[in-house]
C-alpha cells in the first residue's frame, strides 16, 4: 500500500479523501481516539504505572480500594484497585491492549479467509461459487455471537481459540461483500474479455477483482474489528472467552460484577468505559468511511 | 404462489438436514461426556458401562442417525445432569425466554422505526441528531454492559426496579406468564430494554436511512406536487416503502435477539433457555446444547421461510413476478 | 386577457460547500390561459428546478431567494406552506419524467389516485373509484375501471405515464409543468402522449410549461419557447419564428444539433464545450466561451432585447445583420 503521495499529485484519491473526510469533526476526532488507543495500547507496558501481571508486586491489602486510594506501596491508585489489589487503570491498559490485539488478529485472519472465499467464487462461478455462498449465506443468517459461543465452548479457553471462534463468526461477512463487490465487477465486458484470454486470469484477479473489493472491505474491517472486540469482552464476560491469566476488558468488567451490587461501582464502570470509547471511536470512523464510499448519499 | 411456497419449504427442510449435521458432529466431536456423567473414582467398569449406555461407542455417523431418528419422533434425548428429558428442560423455559424476546423487540421495532423516520425527515434537526447519538450508542455499547449499567442505576443506586429474576407468574394456557402481572412486569422493563436497545440502533438507522433516500425520491415529490398533505405522505408512502429492508431485518434480528437473550438472562438471571444453555456450556451437557442449537435453527428457518412470505403479501411485484421471470 | 401565471424575476439558490450555485436566476414569463409554452436547454441549464420552483418543491440546501410567481393574481413565493400544498395539485400541478420512479410500486392505481383525490376533496370510496376511473379513461386507458386494481408494474411505459397524467389533471388544474414527461418513453409512444397531451391542454383549457432538452419535441406542441442556459432565460418567441430564424447563438446551436437539421451521411453539429460550472459562471455573458460570435462586449451582462413578440440575451444577435456579425467575429 502506497498512503505517501508525492506532494506535486496533491489530488491523488487518498489526499482528496483525507480532505473530505477533515471535514466531518466528530469523525476526525473519533480517528484522532481510534489512533492514541491504539498507540496506548501498543507502549502499554510504559506507560502503565504498574504491571499488573507481576504479582509480586500485589497486595491484597489493596484490593477493591476505591479510585484515588493510596496503596501500601505509596502509588495513588488514580481509578482505585480491582479485586486483587490490582493498579485499575494499569489493568485497563493492559486490557485494552488485549482487547485491541484480539480484534485486530481476528479482523485480519477473518478478512484473508472471507475475502479470498468471496473472489473465489465470484472468479469461479459454477458449483463453487454455489458451494460457498450458500455456506457463508447460511452462516449469516445464523447469528455471529451464539456461533462465537459454541465455538469458544467446545475450544476451550485461550487466547489462539478465541480467535478462531471470532473468525469462524466474522468471515462470511467479508466474504459476502468481497462477492458482492467483485461480481458486480466481473461483470463488466472488459474483464469477461480478459477472462477469454486465460493468461489474464491472474492479473484479472489481483488488478480489477482484488481492488475493486477493497473500499467495500474497508469498511466491513472497521466495522467487524469493533464487533469482534466486543464480542470478545461478550464472550470473557460469559466467562468462555481469555484465561483469567490474560484479563481483557470485558473480564476486568466480568470481575468486578459481583461487587457493583456492593457499591463497589469502579472495577466494572471503568473498564467498561473504556471499552465503549474504543468501540464508539472505531463505528464512528467506519460510518465516516462508509458514507464517503458509498456514492448513492452523495450530493 | 404455492410453487413459491413448495420452494421455500424444500430449501428450509434442506438447510434443517445440514444444520443437524453441523451441529452434531460440531458438539459431539468435541469434548467427552462421560467424565461428567460417572464420579471421578469410577472403575473402568463403570465407565464401559456409561459409554454404552450413552451409544458413545458407536461410529458418529451411527450415533447421528439414532440422533437424527430420535429426532424426528420428538425425542432430543436426556440431559446428562438435570437427568430429564431435554424437550421437557427446554420446553419449560421457552415461554421466559419467548416473552422477554418479543417483548423486546416489539418495543425495538415500534419505537425504532418512529425516531427512524423523524430523524430522517428532519435529518438537520438537534432532536435527529441526539436520536443518531442515541443509535451509535446502542449500537457501540456491548450489551452485557449495558445490563451492567441498567442494574447499577435501577436496582442499586435508585432501588426502582428488581435486579433479577421473573417476578410473580400468572399461569395462562398452562404456561407462565410474568407481563400479567405488575411485579412480573417491573421484574421485565430492565431486561427487556437492555435486550431491545442493540435492535433499537439498528432499526432507527434503517428507518433513517431509507426514510431519507425515500424522502428524495420522485414518489415522494410527485405526491407533494399533487398537493397530498406531508402526513398522508409518510404514512402511506413512505412507511411502506421502507416497510421491505424493515421486515427483512426485523426478521433477522428476531433470531439473533433469541441469541442475545443468552447474554440477557445471564445478567438479570432471567430463567428462560438462554440461561440454560450458558449452564449447560459450562457443564458440557451435550444433548441440551444440541438440542438448543437445532431449535434455534428451526426458528431461524422458519422466520426466513414467514419473511419471504410476509415480502410476497406486501409487494405485488414479486407475488405476480415470479411466475414471469 | 389576463395571464394565468406570471414569472418575474425567480431566483433559485443552492447553497452547498464548495459555494452558492444560483440555478434559477432572474427568469422572468408569463402564461396565458390554455397556453403551451416550451421551457429549452441542456441538462443543468435550470428548466427544471424552475419547474419545481414554480410549485414551491424546492428541497434544502435548495432556496428561492427571490422575485415572484403569481397563480391567477395570488403570489406563491413565501405562502405559508399549508396554503401552498392547497394549491398544488389544484391549480398548479406537475408531471415528471420517469413514471417507473413517480408511481408508487406497493400501491394500486386507484389507492394512488384516491390518494390525489382526497387531499383536495372529500369524498366516497364510490365516488372515488369513479372519478378516478374517468381520469383513467379520459387519458386513453383501456377498461378503466378495472385498471384502478392494477398495480404499476402491471402496466406499460405509456400506460404509467398516462396514468400518472391522469392524476396530475384530476383536479382541472390552470397550469400544467410538464418535466420532460416522454423522454423516457419509445419513440412512437411519445409522439402519441404528446398529440393527448396537447387535445387536453385544448379540452380543458390547460395552461402548460413543457421542460425539455429537443427542441423539436417542443416545436411540435408548443406556440412559443423559452430557452434557457446556466440559469437564465437567452431567448424567447413564437416557437415557428425561433426555429427558422433565431437570435442567439445559443439557440442557432441547438437547432443545428437537432437530427433533421443534418443531411444523411453529415456529422451532427456539436456546441463546442460544455456548460459553465455554475459555482464559477463568467461576470458576462454565460455563452461567451463557447460562441463564434463572442467579443470584448460580452464581458459585460447582456440584457435583455425585446422586439414585438420576441426577446433574447445578446450583444450579437443573429438574424438581422449576420454578415456583419460575421466580420466583427473574425477581425
Amino acid at each position: 500500500m502506497t498512503d505517501i503521495s508525492p506532494p506535486q499529485r496533491a489530488t491523488s484519491p487518498v489526499t482528496l479523501f483525507w480532505r473530505e473526510f477533515r471535514r466531518n469533526r466528530p469523525a476526525t476526532v473519533a480517528l484522532a481516539v481510534t489512533l492514541l488507543l491504539f498507540l496506548v495500547a501498543i507502549f502499554a507496558p510504559l506507560i502503565a504505572p504498574q504491571n499488573p501481571y507481576d504479582l509480586a508486586g500485589l497486595s491484597l491489602m489493596d484490593a477493591r480500594r476505591p479510585p484515588g486510594f493510596v496503596g501500601s506501596g505509596g502509588y495513588t491508585h488514580l481509578l482505585g484497585t480491582d479485586p486483587q489489589g490490582r493498579d485499575l487503570l494499569s489493568a485497563i491498559l493492559f486490557g485494552l491492549r488485549i482487547s485491541i490485539e484480539i480484534g485486530v488478529m481476528a479482523g485480519a485472519i477473518a478478512l484473508a479467509i472471507g475475502a479470498t472465499l468471496g473472489v473465489v467464487a465470484a472468479y469461479a462461478g459454477g458449483w463453487i461459487e454455489s458451494l460457498i455462498m450458500r455456506i457463508v449465506d447460511l452462516q449469516l443468517s445464523f447469528p455471529a455471537i451464539l456461533l462465537a459461543l459454541v465455538m469458544s465452548a467446545l475450544l476451550g479457553q485461550g487466547k489462539a481459540q478465541l480467535v478462531t471462534a471470532l473468525v469462524a463468526a466474522q468471515y462470511a461477512y467479508f466474504a459476502r461483500t468481497a462477492y458482492g463487490a467483485a461480481t458486480s465487477e466481473r461483470r463488466k465486458d472488459y474483464i469477461e474479455a480478459a477472462l477469454a484470454t486465460p493468461l489474464h486470469a491472474r492479473r484479472v484477479v489481483f488488478k480489477h477483482l482484488l481492488p475493486n473489493c477493497a473500499p467495500p472491505l474497508i469498511v466491513v474491517a472497521t466495522v467487524q474489528i469493533a464487533s469482534s472486540i466486543s464480542l470478545e469482552a461478550t464472550l470473557s464476560f460469559l466467562g468462555l472467552g481469555l484465561p483469567v491469566t490474560e484479563p481483557s476488558l470485558g473480564m476486568l468488567i466480568s470481575n468486578g460484577f459481583p461487587y457493583m451490587m456492593s457499591g463497589r461501582y469502579w472495577i466494572s464502570v471503568y473498564p467498561g468505559v473504556m471499552l465503549i470509547i474504543l468501540i464508539m471511536a472505531i463505528n464512528i470512523v467506519g460510518d465516516q468511511i462508509r458514507d464517503q464510499l458509498n456514492p448513492r448519499l452523495r450530493r | 404462489m404455492l410453487g413459491f411456497i413448495i420452494q421455500r419449504a424444500i430449501q428450509a427442510v434442506a438447510v434443517m438436514v445440514v444444520m443437524s449435521v453441523i451441529v452434531f458432529v460440531g458438539v459431539y466431536a468435541i469434548g467427552n461426556p462421560v467424565d461428567i456423567v460417572i464420579p471421578p473414582d469410577a472403575t473402568q467398569a463403570m465407565r464401559d458401562e456409561a459409554i454404552r449406555r450413552l451409544g458413545l461407542d458407536l461410529p458418529l455417523w451411527q450415533q447421528y442417525g439414532h440422533f437424527a431418528w430420535n429426532l424426528l419422533h420428538g425425542d432430543f434425548g436426556r440431559s446428562f445432569v438435570y437427568n430429564m428429558p431435554v424437550l421437557e428442560l427446554i420446553g419449560g423455559r421457552l415461554p421466559a425466554t419467548l416473552e422477554l424476546v418479543l417483548i423486546s423487540i416489539i418495543f425495538a421495532a415500534v419505537a425504532g422505526v418512529g425516531l427512524g423516520v423523524y430523524a430522517g425527515v428532519k435529518p438537520d434537526s438537534w432532536i435527529a441528531k441526539a436520536i443518531m447519538g442515541l443509535s451509535i450508542l446502542g449500537f457501540s455499547v456491548p450489551s452485557f454492559w449495558v445490563g451492567l449499567i441498567l442494574i447499577l442505576t435501577f436496582a442499586v443506586s435508585l432501588g426502582w426496579l428488581p435486579a433479577g429474576g421473573r417476578g410473580e407468574t400468572v399461569t395462562l394456557w398452562g404456561v407462565e406468564w410474568s407481563f400479567l402481572t405488575l411485579d412480573g412486569l417491573s421484574h421485565i422493563i430492565l431486561p427487556a430494554v437492555n435486550l431491545a436497545l442493540f435492535k433499537l440502533a439498528m432499526m432507527i438507522r434503517l428507518a433513517r436511512a431509507g426514510t431519507r433516500e425515500v424522502m428524495l425520491s420522485d414518489t415522494v415529490k410527485f405526491a407533494r406536487a399533487a398537493g397530498i398533505p406531508e402526513g398522508v405522505i409518510l404514512r402511506r408512502h413512505v412507511l411502506k416503502l421502507i416497510s421491505i429492508p424493515l421486515i427483512t431485518v426485523f426478521g433477522l434480528e428476531l433470531g439473533s435477539t433469541l441469541a442475545f437473550a443468552v447474554v440477557t438472562e445471564t445478567i438479570f438471571s432471567w430463567p428462560g433457555v438462554g440461561k440454560l444453555i450458558i449452564d449447560s456450556i459450562g457443564v458440557l451437557d451435550r444433548p441440551v446444547m444440541v438440542a438448543y442449537l437445532v431449535l434455534i435453527a428451526f426458528l431461524f428457518v422458519m422466520i426466513n421461510f414467514t419473511v419471504d412470505l410476509v415480502f410476497a403479501l406486501i409487494d405485488p411485484r414479486i407475488r405476480s413476478g415470479r411466475q414471469g421471470a | 386577457m389576463t395571464p394565468v401565471l406570471e414569472v418575474s424575476g425567480l431566483r433559485t439558490e443552492f447553497r452547498t460547500g464548495a459555494g452558492t450555485v444560483p440555478a434559477v436566476d432572474g427568469v422572468s414569463f408569463s402564461l396565458m390561459p390554455g397556453e403551451i409554452i416550451g421551457l429549452v436547454g441542456e441538462s443543468g441549464s435550470g428548466k427544471s428546478v424552475t419547474g419545481f420552483s414554480l410549485l414551491g418543491l424546492i428541497d434544502a440546501p435548495g432556496q428561492i431567494v427571490g422575485g415572484s410567481v403569481r397563480l391567477n393574481g395570488t403570489e406563491l413565493v413565501g405562502m405559508a406552506p399549508q396554503e401552498l400544498r392547497k394549491r398544488r395539485g389544484k391549480e398548479i400541478a406537475m408531471i415528471f419524467q420517469d413514471p417507473i420512479a413517480t408511481l408508487n410500486p406497493l400501491l394500486t392505481i386507484g389507492q394512488q389516485m384516491e390518494m390525489a383525490l382526497a387531499a383536495h376533496e372529500r369524498l366516497g370510496r364510490r365516488a372515488a373509484a369513479e372519478k378516478s376511473a374517468e381520469a383513467l379513461a379520459r387519458v386513453g386507458i383501456p377498461s378503466p375501471r378495472e385498471r384502478l386494481s392494477s398495480y404499476p408494474h402491471e402496466f406499460s411505459g405509456g400506460m404509467r405515464q398516462r396514468a400518472a397524467i391522469a392524476i396530475a389533471l384530476l383536479h382541472r388544474p390552470a397550469v400544467v409543468v410538464a418535466d420532460e414527461p416522454t423522454t423516457a418513453l419509445d419513440v412512437s409512444i411519445q409522439a402519441q402522449i404528446i398529440a393527448e397531451m396537447k387535445a387536453l391542454a385544448r379540452d380543458y383549457g390547460v395552461a402548460m410549461i413543457w421542460i425539455s432538452h429537443d427542441l423539436a419535441v417542443v416545436s411540435a406542441l408548443a406556440s412559443r419557447i423559452l430557452v434557457m442556459y446556466a440559469g437564465r432565460i437567452v431567448e424567447e418567441g413564437p416557437s415557428a419564428r425561433v426555429l427558422r430564424d433565431p437570435r442567439h447563438p445559443y439557440t442557432r446551436g441547438l437547432i443545428d444539433s437537432l437530427p433533421s437539421a443534418t443531411r444523411p451521411g453529415e456529422m451532427l453539429a456539436q456546441i463546442p464545450g460544455s456548460m459553465p460550472s455554475l459555482l464559477s459562471l463568467p461576470p458576462g455573458c454565460a455563452f461567451a466561451p463557447r460562441c463564434a460570435f463572442a467579443s470584448s462586449a460580452c464581458a459585460a451582462r447582456p440584457d435583455a432585447t425585446a422586439a414585438g413578440d420576441r426577446a433574447w440575451r445578446c450583444v450579437h444577435p443573429l438574424g438581422q445583420d449576420r454578415t456583419d456579425q460575421k466580420e466583427r467575429a473574425a477581425s
